[in-house]
Formats: structure tokens, sequence, C-alpha cells
């Protein structure tokens, strides 16, 4: 796929095959490197793995290509989905798979723009990425370049005031280009959701910022493929997806379990992980 | 160097440089609420498909212009100098990280801001920006040097921050010597070899009057403008280590992390040297004018002269 600016077409069975060699990337990156967040990464992988093969042009031979599409990823603790979609894509290897969390290593432990290839912001302190997608999509605009700006936001990062500042400046500025994504998986680092600060009807909020609105099962790539190009098809205004996920998801013994938030499987953990996405 | 003239606010100097770099596309203006006060609304007066408004939240616009930072734009982000401080974070983790070069004005800096009292009244912004590595960080003295300071940012790599005041200052330099001001270049403003008086932003002509002062009893003090703070000219402190008995350090702002601290860092790494720090003492403002605050606050060319003499009597 190296050198390829246009959208890729992958089918759904294309990209559900895809997503389960992310989610063996991502189990493996975190147990070599003995830390980082294994239930954010597999609730999100399947909706990012549909951006990068159906939506978003990018050339893994030219990262900087100016008017490539952005992913900015603002739920920065969730790297490892993004390092095994970027090496699945041409950007990173193996090797630098291998190396995550220690030093030196293109792949940090969270996403940074300054670190790696196809890294377009640099995460790590929750709230701050729809802003910058907002700046990304108000200069494309200035540009009068076609190029989207995609965001993906977790749901407890909805607890950052800095989010709807973003929502309610994208609104006023009718900022069609700027798409979020919400993972709304239910979980944050210390509890679930509802017992830390419940988000309560998150779409019926973004909705109420002027936002055009969608609500997918964030696991089914059919829904998620055509919500994708849902969002791309609004010409006027903001768009989000609010994507219903389950952290963990794939792995029997991290689904819905808040202390794989950001713990690494154990040795017995991988092995079983790896079974079950064989 | 001629004698100092009535001039106009540092923050007028910022809105003129905005005016003046708007032939260069890729800058853009960011605004939260305060572009009347910041006089980035002359920018917008003339450009508003090139400015944009964010309204009162500031820690959005940082990110904003991040964005914009990174998509090939030269984003000038203003506000009050106090409340760029709420979006430290983001200046630290979303600007200055990633090295985009977003140009931060935080205007009404310092005590000399007068009456909207203390909450308006930054006196720490100096001292926090200048720990983010990477981070250039200016308080230019007069209108005419904001000026030219703000247009050398266009072709300035790293993020900055600058400072400006809300309030009138006499003009310290002319449209010849400002041509000669350099970011991170200290700029000499009087030559002399018994002490050094350092000073930066509103401070720099009361330096020069206590510099006067001094001369009339014999005492021959050059006067520095360190109008940038981060990267400090370690250069020419080295040659006043070299030629004078001491340093005054002046600047509206607190004693604690600003100017005086970056002066003292450098001589205790060199071996040490006299350094005394004129600047408000680990307290908060309050309503007045600008020059009673400055006076009860001892921010004057008094307290300047003061610490001169103090420091050449007990050599």
């Amino acid at each position: 796929m190296e050198g390829d600016v246009g959208h890729h077409d992958l089918s759904i069975s294309e990209l559900e095959n895809l997503s389960n060699d992310c989610r063996k990337h991502i189990v493996r990156m975190i147990h070599k490197a003995g830390a980082g967040h294994p239930g954010g990464s597999l609730s999100a992988i399947d909706i990012i793995v549909a951006l990068y093969g159906t939506r978003l042009r990018f050339d893994s031979s030219n990262p900087d290509w100016g008017d490539r599409d952005r992913f900015v990823m603002s739920k920065g603790h969730a790297s490892p989905a993004v390092y095994s979609i970027l090496h699945e894509m041409g950007f990173l290897s193996e090797s630098d798979l291998s190396t995550f969390r220690t030093l030196g290593s293109v792949c940090q432990g969270h996403v940074d723009m300054k670190w790696t290839d196809g890294v377009d912001f640099s995460a790590g302190s929750l709230g701050m990425g729809l802003s910058f997608g907002l700046g990304c999509a108000i200069a494309a605009r200035m540009d009068s370049s076609s190029r989207e700006t995609w965001v993906m936001v977790g749901d407890g990062e909805l607890q950052e005031g800095q989010v709807w500042e973003a929502m309610m400046a994208a609104n006023f500025h009718e900022v069609s280009g700027l798409k979020m994504i919400v993972d709304r998986n239910r979980i944050q680092n210390d509890d679930f959701v509802n017992v830390q600060m419940e988000v309560g009807d998150v779409a019926s909020k973004i909705s109420s910022f002027g936002w055009n609105v969608k609500e997918i099962d964030g696991h089914d790539m059919g829904e998620i493929v055509d919500a994708l190009k849902w969002a791309s098809d609004q010409g006027t205004g903001p768009s989000a997806i609010v994507a219903h996920t389950t952290k963990g998801k794939g792995i029997s013994f991290m689904e819905d379990n808040p202390s794989f938030h950001g713990k690494a499987p154990s040795d017995e953990e991988l092995s079983l992980a790896l079974e079950e996405l064989s | 160097m001629s004698a100092p003239s009535a001039g106009g606010a540092s923050r007028d100097g910022y809105g003129s440089a905005l005016l003046k770099l708007s032939s260069d596309p890729r800058v853009v203006v960011l605004e939260a609420d305060l572009g009347k006060s910041t006089k980035s609304c002359l920018f917008r007066a003339e450009y508003p498909e090139r400015t944009v408004s964010l309204g009162i939240a500031e820690q959005n616009m940082m990110l904003v212009a991040a964005g914009m930072a990174s998509s090939g734009k030269i984003p000038f982000a203003s506000t009050f100098a106090i409340f760029t401080e709420r979006a430290f974070e983001q200046v630290r983790n979303g600007i200055a990280r990633p090295g985009l070069p977003v140009h931060i004005c935080g205007s009404h800096g310092g005590i000399h801001t007068g009456t909207d009292g203390s909450s308006a009244q930054s006196i720490e912004d100096l001292a926090i920006y200048r720990t983010i590595p990477g981070l250039t960080v200016i308080t230019p003295s007069d209108d005419i040097s904001a000026e030219e300071l703000t247009i050398q940012l266009l072709d300035h790599s790293n993020a900055s921050y600058t400072r400006t005041a809300r309030n009138k200052t006499p003009r310290m330099y002319d449209t010849e010597s400002v041509k000669e001001l350099r970011i991170g270049k200290g700029s000499i403003l009087r030559g002399g070899d018994d002490v050094a008086i350092i000073a930066c932003g509103v401070m720099v002509s009361e330096a020069m009057e206590a510099a006067s002062t001094l001369a009339d009893s014999g005492i021959d003090a050059c006067v520095i403008d360190m109008h940038t703070i981060k990267p400090l000219d370690t250069k020419l402190l080295d040659e006043i280590r070299m030629k004078c008995g001491g340093i005054v350090t002046a600047e509206d702002h607190s004693i604690i992390g600003g100017l005086g601290s970056a002066v003292a860092e450098y001589m205790s790494s060199v071996g040490g040297f006299p350094v005394q720090m004129v600047g408000v003492d680990d307290r908060f403002g309050e309503s007045g004018s600008s020059s009673d605050l400055m006076e009860s606050l001892g921010l004057t060319r008094d307290e300047i002269v003061e610490r001169a003499r103090g420091l050449l009597n007990s050599r």
C-alpha cells in the first residue's frame, strides 16, 4: 500500500482481517513494552482501520504531503492502535513496533507528530485534539483545499471543557471539513465513565452544539464504513460519529474491564489473547 | 542614541507589526475576544478572512493555532498575558512540544496594567514560559521595538511568547536604531563600566533615568534592554561580567523566575557575580494608577539607583 495517495477501497472482510492483525500488533506491543493502554486501543481499532482503509488520502512515501487528509488521535494513549495501522499502511516497520515505549523509539508512549511519520498530532494530554483538528480544518479551508481532518476523542475525554470550546467554535465557523469520532467505550482510567463523571447522551449534546451527528455500533465494520462516508459527504457544518464500542474489544478477559485501561498483559494473558485472535 | 521621546504602548507596536506582516499570506491572527485591547483588531479590520475569533476560550485558541501552524500557517494568537497563563499546558504540550511556530502575544502584562487590579496583572508569565524548552520569550520596552521584534518573528522557527504593555512608555528607539535589534541579542542603550542595569519591558525607561541619576554622582552605569529573556544573551552577560562591578536587574514581574532569575542563574553557573533584582517581591498587585502601583511596589528608578549604589558600596 506504499505510495498510494488515493483512497483505499478495502472490502468489509479485508477490513475485518486487517483489524484482527492490528489487534495482534496491539497486544504484542504492549506486552513487550510491559506498559501501555490495550483497552482503548482495542475499542478504537475497527474505526481506525476503516478510516485508513476507505477514506484517508495519504502517501506513506511522502508523509509530509501537505494536502493529505489529517488524522488527529486525541486519545493519544491508544497509540498502539495508531502504530499498528501505520505499520500496515507502510509508515512503520515491524521492528519499529517492537521498540514501543523504549528510549529513542519512533513509537512514543503517546502519539507524537515530532517522532513518528504519519502521526499528525502530539497527544497525551486529553482534550486538545479537537481544537488542533479545528485549526487544521480552518487552514484547509483558507487554502481552498478539500482535505479532511478526522479527530478521534474518547468519551472520558469529553469531561474536558476544551472539547466543548472546540465544538462551539467549529459550529460557529461552519467548518465542514472537520469530522469527529467519539470512541464511546464507557470506561476511563479509574473506572466506568458513569461512575467517574457521566457524560450522558453524547449524541444529543453534540447535536445541541450544532453538529451533524450519527450514532453507530463501533465494531460493525459495515456500519462504520457507511458512517465515515456519511460524515465525508456532509457539506455543511462539522460532523460527528458517536461510536458505541467495547473497551478491550476482541479479547474476552479485557472486554468491559476497567483494569485493562492501562495495563500490559502478562505472558500467559498474551498467549490467551493471541489464541482468541487467531 | 537619541533621547527617549514620548511613544505609544508596546501593544500598539504589536498591532502595527501584524499589519506589516500581512503581505505574507501564511500569516493568520487568532483572537479570544480581546482584539481591541491586544491591537490585533488592526489586522482584523483589514484581513477578516485571515482572522479567527475563538471567543473567550484561550485553551481552544492555542490548539487551533497549533493546528494551523502544522498546516503551513504562521499564527499570531493574542489575549491578555494573564489569560494566556490559563492555557499554559496547551502552550507546553500542544505548541512547544511538537515545535510548532505559533507566536503568542500576552498584552496588559505586569503591574503597569494598573487600575484593573491584581486579577489582570500578570507577574509570572515570563517565569512560566521561560521553563518551556525551545520557547522564545520576549518583552519589548516600547511600541517601536515591539513592532520590530514582532516582525522578526515571521522568520523565527521556534514558538514564541511576547509580553506587551497596556500603557504608554517613553520611546527608547527611533526608526534607525530599532533596526539594530535582534531577537536573542540584548540592546546596549547606554555604555558604562561601573555597574550594569539590565532591564526589560516598561522598566527600561526607568533604568535609563536611573543611569542619569547615577551619572550625576559619578557612577557610570550601562543600560541593557534585555528584550529577549530566552534565549538569554549570555555573550553580553560575559562582557558585563568582565568590565562591571555588579548587575541590577529591573522588571515589572515577580523577582521569582523572571529576568533577574535568568541573569542570576547564568551568573551562578559561571562562578558567581553580584546581582540585585528590582521587581515584584512575591506579592500580588492591586488597583491603582500605573505610577502609584510602580511606586508602591518599588518598581522605580530610585530603587534601581539605591540597589546600584548598594552594590558598589559593598565591593
